[in-house]
């Protein structure tokens, strides 16, 4: 498995954010994402993800390849750990979620409802659904947000693992994961040069 | 898709999830209009199928926002759209769990509400069978309603203004066959216009809300 993406283009509501962007992930790498706020990399994942058609350019692998985990982590506040990562992995036919709920010890949460957590702890339950999920790509977008140092160092594990059974990743993030095998990627030499607005109009004169 | 649905219901009957917002908008609704017309009890008989259809009509109407905006706020319409499930079926188990919560609580206590408006004996099956076979419809359009205006924030009152003129049809032939059964007209036309705009909207919207709402998920 590898996921070759070229000269991808990306819009974010019609204007063009980022374009000629190639590269390729192989299997068992991890592609980090680097560039200051607003230059695109959440629109370059949602694309990648599935979420929204490229302006040009191709992405190698199908959207069904993909495991997309955004700002948000789309929690139920009134179902229990267990109820909301057992809804993934239904959704995904995968069954068992003890081991994700292990890699990111949530074990002894699992019967509270989720909206008693901390931000931490749902950011960590938002990124088990990833184990779950069973895709071989993770997108993810600032994966990182609000977690410790003993999670961030949790968290780089499990993608460590992910990629050692032959996975892909591909992250947006500012700080340092631990993970020094990762290449990374800036985004700004990409950034779409918006077109020169034109409406002089010649028969005026 | 059967997790999907489970979830759905779990959520609509825990705390906060609203599953009797509808009933209790229904009740108040039913309960209320005695004491504005009157107690006269033959014009109450005139106007009860109207006023049960209606009252049903606007108790559904109540619940619409809910169907979709919950999962847009908390991203989880996002990695839905990212799971292995195609969007036609993902909007068709919400309006399928939003009909069990709020459609089938309405026609199970029309018949009781009917009561209370003196409605006539001849009125009471023919007025659940056009509910059982009318709100499925108001449930499917009103999820048709709800993807359209699944991005804006208060997007109440579009979703009413949209969906109320789709829902008239339904409202007429349903309030209507139940009339006519009342009176002791034949009812089955407005009973087959009734089952073919449900049928009709449960065929062909499931395709238009997947549609609207990829493009505004992008």
């Amino acid at each position: 498995m590898e996921l070759n993406v070229s000269d991808l283009s990306v819009s974010r509501g019609g204007i063009a954010v980022l374009e000629g962007l190639s590269f390729s992930i192989l299997e068992g790498e991890a592609l980090v994402l680097r560039g200051p706020n607003g230059s695109g990399k959440t629109t370059l994942l949602r694309t990648i993800a599935g979420l929204q058609p490229p302006l040009r350019g191709t992405i190698g692998l199908e959207r069904e390849a993909m495991a997309y985990a955004g700002h948000s982590d789309g929690i139920k506040s009134v179902l229990t750990v267990r109820e909301n990562l057992q809804f993934w992995a239904d959704v995904f036919e995968t069954g068992a979620i003890d081991p994700a709920l292990q890699a990111f010890d949530l074990s002894a949460l699992e019967n509270r409802p989720a909206g008693g957590l901390s931000a931490g702890q749902k950011r960590r339950l938002g990124l088990a659904r990833m184990v779950v999920s069973g895709r071989p790509v993770w997108v993810l977008d600032e994966p990182t947000v609000s977690l410790d140092l003993a999670s961030v160092a949790m968290f780089a594990e499990a993608v460590r693992a992910h990629l050692a059974a032959g996975g892909l990743a591909l992250l947006a993030t500012h700080i340092d994961l631990g993970l020094s095998e990762a290449r990374m990627l800036d985004v700004t030499p990409f950034k779409a040069i918006p077109p020169e607005i034109d409406d002089f109009d010649g028969d005026f004169l | 898709m059967i997790a999907l649905l489970i979830r759905d219901l779990r959520l609509a009957v825990r705390a906060g999830g609203g599953f009797g917002l509808g009933l209790s908008f229904f009740l108040i609704v039913v309960v209320l209009v005695p004491f504005g017309v009157g107690p006269e009890s033959g014009l109450l008989s005139t106007i009860a199928p109207g006023i049960l259809w209606l009252g049903a009509l606007l108790a559904c109407l109540l619940s619409l926002d809910r169907i979709l905006a919950l999962d847009w706020e908390d991203g989880s319409l996002d990695l839905l759209a990212t799971a292995p499930l195609p969007m036609e079926a993902i909007v068709s188990i919400k309006s399928l769990a939003h009909w069990i919560t709020t459609g089938l609580p309405l026609v199970l206590a029309a018949p009781v509400l009917g009561l209370l408006l003196n409605l006539p004996d001849a009125g009471y099956g023919p007025l659940v069978l056009s509910l059982l076979i009318g709100t499925p419809a108001l449930s499917v359009i009103g999820t048709f309603g709800a993807a359209l205006t699944v991005g804006l924030k208060r997007g109440g009152l579009l979703l009413s203004l949209l969906v109320l003129p789709l829902y008239v049809p339904t409202l007429i032939f349903g309030a209507e066959m139940a009339r006519r059964s009342i009176e002791g007209m034949d009812a089955t036309p407005p009973l087959l216009m009734l089952a073919g705009i449900t049928c009709g909207t449960i065929a062909l919207l499931p395709f238009a809300s997947a549609a609207v709402l990829r493009v505004n998920l992008r």
